[in-house]
Parts: structure tokens; C-alpha cells; sequence
């Protein structure tokens, strides 16, 4: 490995912690190399990889999931449609491809709570939740939500009661799943759309619950 | 002991339209995009990606340093690394060239 901690350039991201740690710089070194390698050889452009990163981070997003469970939450025939077969009904908002393929939505209860791991990556279902936020990566998370998921939850301000299942379903490449939450006593009468809003990624992973959407 | 389920740099990102932060620094957005154009073109599908994926963080979790942080994207270059290597797209030995090169220029010119 090379040597290269001496240098300094802190401009346009020099507010992240990451670029002070000599392993996070070394990897960024070389993810650097990486892709000037693969742009020279013509398997990569720089403009679609920006693209791609733009959509990523603007365009897919757990809105997505929020808009199926707000019409799941008003529409008893979408929800049995969602329940039945989840990648078919998020491609009625046209929610689909790449990680999206075999989504399963799981219904939570009065009895039954749902919550979603990938316990060998970060399997994850990406047109309704985007990408996955860095605590569902970490391998504290995949290893102790399977072993010990209600002491996970409740450190995550989630108390459930003994008398209600926790199930845990592990991701793979094969089903991703989309947990359905239970829509809130105080949420009843909003349309759709107001009802959207009460949707937290939280809730559609099975960490949280939905909540009325905080003003700001 | 239980190890701690939040990172720090999650509880600090700033949010976003969609939720919060999707990646902590741009060398993270860098190496999912690169993945993504790659398997885009037809390169290689992400089953094929997910299996050294699982790999390295395996191994990760069997080998590293007590007290290491764990990079979940240092992860995934180093799966797209070997997969490159596989596929006969990228060398390491390319690579390590590369990398020796951009680590001998002169500060200021890390982009």
C-alpha cells in the first residue's frame, strides 16, 4: 500500500470525517483508480455513472413505498393485490427493476410484527425503499435483529408488547421483502396522499411505526 | 456484549428529500455507480456482484483488527475488484499500477 496520507486537499468535501481517516482515503484512492481504468478501457463513462448516482439519490426513494402503503392503507382491493404479489402491484406506480424483482410485502398486526434483514449483505428492495440506510448494512444489525429482535427494536425506540410475534425475514437474492405497517388510530379519514406522509422508511424495514409527519 | 446498531456517520447526515444522506462520502457514490454503469452495460448481473459481495463482508467479519470500523463500501469495492478480475476486465496488477500513480501526484490534484 501506498503512502499518500501526507497529502491535503480539503476542498468541496472536507466536512466529512471519512476523508481524515487514512482507510476510508486509501479506499477512496482506490475507487479513484478504479474508474479512470475502466473509463480509459470504455466500460464506464463518467456521465452515466453521475447520472446513475443522481438518480439513486434523488429520484428512488422510500416515497416510493410510502405511496404503495398509503394506497394499501385506502384501497382493500390494491392491498390484497400488494399482498398477493408485491412486485406486480408497485408496478402499477411503475416501481420496478434492478433489486426489485420478487418483492414480497409482509402485514403487521395487532399480534404480528414484520421486520426485514439481509443477514449476508445488504439485500434490499430498492424501487421502494432506495438504497439501504447504513445501519441495515452493519454487521451488528444483521447478526442481532435474527437473535435478539425485540431488544434490537426496542434500542431503536421500538417497545412492543410480549404478546405480540416478531418475525424476521432474512433478504436474498431471491424475495425482498416491504413491510406493510399498520395504519395509526389517529390517521384515520386523511386521503392517499396526506396519508403518504405517515410512511417512514422506519416503518416499511419494521423498526418503527408510522407517525403524523413532523412540521418544519 | 452487544455491539452498537447505528453508526455515527448515520445519526449526522444531513436529510434528504427521500430520507436521509445516501452515501457518507463521494468515493462511496463513486464505486455503487461505477458497479451499477458496469452491470447496466451488461457487464456482469448483480447476482453475479452479490456473490463476492457476501464474500468479502464474510470475510471481513472472520478476519478483521479488533477495533476496525467496518466500511460496508470498502466492501463492495473490493467485491467489484474481484469481480473484474474474473470477468478479465481489470487486473490487480492494473489497478495497483493506477492507484501508485494517482498516490504520487502532487496535493491539490486528488480529482
Amino acid at each position: 500500500m501506498s503512502d499518500h496520507d501526507e497529502h491535503d486537499h480539503d476542498h468541496d468535501h472536507g466536512d466529512h470525517d471519512h476523508e481524515h481517516d487514512p482507510a476510508a482515503r486509501r479506499t477512496a484512492l482506490r475507487v479513484g483508480a478504479l474508474e479512470t481504468l475502466l473509463t480509459e478501457k470504455g466500460f464506464v463513462q463518467s456521465a452515466a455513472v453521475d447520472a446513475i448516482i443522481r438518480h439513486y439519490e434523488q429520484d428512488i426513494g422510500p416515497m416510493n413505498g410510502a405511496r404503495v402503503v398509503a394506497r394499501a392503507w385506502t384501497d382493500p382491493a390494491y392491498k390484497r393485490r400488494l399482498l398477493e404479489n408485491a412486485t406486480a402491484a408497485v408496478a402499477e406506480f411503475g416501481f420496478g427493476g434492478a433489486q426489485g424483482e420478487h418483492l414480497v410485502a409482509v402485514e403487521n398486526g395487532p399480534r404480528v410484527h414484520n421486520v426485514i434483514v439481509c443477514t449476508l449483505c445488504s439485500c434490499y428492495p430498492w424501487p421502494v425503499l432506495g438504497l439501504p440506510p447504513t445501519w441495515y448494512k452493519s454487521p451488528a444489525y444483521r447478526s442481532r435483529v435474527v437473535r435478539e429482535p425485540r431488544a434490537v427494536l426496542r434500542e431503536m425506540g421500538l417497545e412492543l408488547p410480549e404478546s405480540v410475534e416478531i418475525r424476521v425475514w432474512d433478504s436474498s437474492a431471491e424475495v425482498r421483502y416491504l413491510v406493510l405497517p399498520e395504519q395509526p388510530a389517529d390517521a384515520s379519514g386523511l386521503d392517499e396522499s396526506a396519508l403518504a406522509n405517515w410512511v417512514t422508511r422506519d416503518a416499511m424495514i419494521g423498526v418503527g411505526k408510522p407517525h403524523a409527519p413532523e412540521r418544519r | 456484549m452487544s455491539e452498537p446498531i447505528f453508526a455515527d456517520d448515520d445519526t449526522i447526515a444531513p436529510p434528504r428529500q427521500n430520507g436521509e444522506l445516501v452515501f457518507a462520502a463521494p468515493w462511496e457514490s463513486r464505486v455503487f455507480g461505477v458497479a451499477a454503469a458496469l452491470r447496466e452495460r451488461g457487464l456482469f448481473t448483480w447476482d453475479e456482484f452479490r456473490v463476492h459481495l457476501i464474500a468479502e463482508i464474510a470475510d471481513w467479519e472472520r478476519n478483521h483488527a479488533p477495533g476496525k470500523t467496518y466500511s460496508y463500501y470498502a466492501r463492495w469495492q473490493a467485491a467489484l475488484e474481484r469481480l473484474l478480475a474474473e470477468k478479465g476486465l481489470c487486473t490487480p496488477a492494473e489497478l495497483e499500477a493506477r492507484e501508485h500513480a494517482l498516490a504520487a501526484r502532487p496535493a491539490g490534484h486528488d480529482h
